[in-house]
């Protein structure tokens, strides 16, 4: 779905840099940042922090029937991928067929165009993985 | 807290329906249920609809509003409830606590979605609203997709194979076929479905709900005044929702539905039963893995097993727990918003025994369940014969 200049303006720090939080009560990290840790609620005091980008895959798909901005790409892996600090997210695995891919394959994180608009408009950047070999 | 009725029931045919725009569709299954409860209309005092999308979907908001003014319920109260594919149970759920608070005496509960007006695309991106935007679906997930991201890891975990997703669309497509209200009336096989289209590895097409116009009503009462109306007024025994992380990934298992477990907990405690009592159920099964969870989830089979379950023909009709007699969401259609008040006709009828050819034998308690996005919002609602 198109997203609007001001939307993907606002989600430079997390897409670009994987900007997430940590709870100081409980430790738990989270991505995206939450402002309200919910295991610890009102005890809770979230701070800035940062993923370093490697983590394992959780679970994968490969995607046939496109999302809206993806339909050049088809098909691309699509997974859930579990970072080493804790948190987990939803990212294109990319650089790989489907062959290549099981649970628990170690990947990193990589600066990738992920859509962009009309040949004028906005691009939009963002992280996806690849398998680390 | 007063005890509450299902008193008439009503639905449109789900489908494809050209001829037929949001407000006919809503109109039909609302008189359908309005005379089924012997009402005239102005003894009702309240109104909830559940609708997803049709903003997007029509250009239309204010849905409430609008179907007062055709219905010629005005001045009325009447309001829109979302939750994604769960709107119609949420829905079904503002009624019933209106009447058991006492507020109201006579609630209409509809549930409707104009889908076909717009092409196939579209109406795929407007229901991944259904789940986390900017950290899900603006990534590159689709709603099928992330589904597959369940189903894989479920195949993962325990061992489940696609055959075992397939015999839950076999299952109800062979349901479907013997409800006139289905979309689909045409049985299937395993090999059909498994060499449909690959939508979303490993989803394919024949594991995915489609897209359907439909719109589905209830009215409700108090049940001492039900009876007064009534000859088979069907008890809503339980009414409970539950909700989890909008995003697949910030749970902690993806295996089960938690806010499914949490919801059929408190139903099953609300109504004084176990999954055992249950004779007859409708759950969301937007795609088979969702049916493979939630019978799981729901209490009628150990996790992991639910995909076995499945290929061996135990949730058939009239096997060891029907499930999703309607066809489901897979046969049956999914207009998103009519799917959760269609669950509470489909009970209704097969427990006043009006299901016909895919009657339940001896059904005397039953059960719906309605997810919304991919487990974000569960609604389950117990029902019993009076």
């Amino acid at each position: 779905m198109k997203e609007s200049i001001p939307l993907t303006w606002r989600r430079i720090p997390e897409r670009y840099r994987l900007k997430g939080s940590q709870c100081e009560t409980c430790s738990t990290t989270f991505f995206p940042p939450r402002i309200i840790c919910p295991k610890c609620r009102r005890k809770g005091k979230m701070k800035e922090f940062h993923f370093a980008g490697k983590g394992k895959v959780f679970t994968f798909t490969e995607i046939h029937s496109p999302a809206s901005g993806f339909e050049n790409q088809v098909p691309y892996l699509f997974a859930i991928i579990e970072l080493d600090e804790g948190a987990k997210l939803s990212a294109q695995i990319v650089d790989a067929r489907k062959e290549d891919v099981k649970i628990g394959d170690k990947v990193e994180a990589v600066f990738r165009k992920i859509q962009s608009d009309d040949p004028e408009g906005l691009i939009h950047y963002g992280f996806k993985f690849r398998l680390v070999k | 807290m007063r005890r509450v009725a299902i008193i008439g029931v009503g639905m449109t045919k789900f489908g494809e329906h050209w001829e037929k725009g949001f407000r006919e569709l809503v109109i039909e299954a609302g008189l359908k249920a309005i005379t089924d409860a012997g009402l005239q209309g102005n003894e009702i005092s309240a109104g909830y609809v559940g609708n997803m999308a049709s903003g997007s979907l029509i250009g239309q908001e204010h849905v409430g509003a609008l179907i007062a003014d055709q219905m010629g319920l005005n001045p009325i109260p009447i309001t829109r409830v979302e939750a994604a594919c769960a709107s119609g149970g949420a829905a079904l759920r503002q009624g019933y606590l209106a009447v058991a608070s006492g507020l109201h005496d006579f609630v209409v509960v509809g549930g409707v979605e104009k889908m076909n007006d717009l092409d196939t695309n579209a109406v795929s991106q407007i229901l991944g609203g259904a789940g986390d935007q900017e950290w899900e679906l603006f990534l590159g997930a689709t709603f099928p997709g992330i589904y597959a991201l369940a189903a894989r890891r479920y195949m993962h975990e325990f061992g489940a194979t696609e055959e075992m997703m397939a015999a839950v669309a076999v299952k109800n497509h062979d349901n479907g076929s013997l409800n006139p209200y289905a979309q689909f009336q045409n049985k299937i096989d395993i090999e059909k479905v498994m060499k449909s289209k690959i939508v979303a590895d490993p989803l394919k097409v024949f594991d995915c709900s489609p897209i359907t116009d439909g719109a589905a009503a209830v009215v409700l009462a108090s049940l001492d005044i039900a009876k007064k109306h009534n000859e088979q007024p069907i008890e809503i025994v339980a009414s409970a929702q539950a909700s989890d992380t909008l995003a697949l990934h910030s749970r902690e298992k993806i295996t089960e539905l938690k806010a499914t477990k949490i919801a059929a907990q408190k139903a099953y405690d609300l109504a004084k039963i176990t999954s055992k009592d249950v004779d007859v159920c409708e759950v969301h099964d937007c795609f088979t893995i969702a049916e493979i969870l939630a019978t799981e989830d729901l209490g009628f089979f150990k996790k992991g097993e639910g995909g076995k379950a499945a290929l061996e023909g135990r949730t058939a009709l009239n096997s060891e727990i029907s499930i999703n007699t309607s066809g489901g969401l897979k046969a049956a259609g999914h207009p998103v918003g009519a799917t959760g008040v269609k669950q509470a006709v489909e009970i209704t009828w097969q427990l006043r025994g009006q299901a016909e050819k895919r009657q339940v034998k001896d059904a005397e308690v039953g059960l719906s369940h309605n997810v919304g996005g991919s487990g974000a919002t569960a609604v389950v609602h117990v029902y019993k014969k009076v």
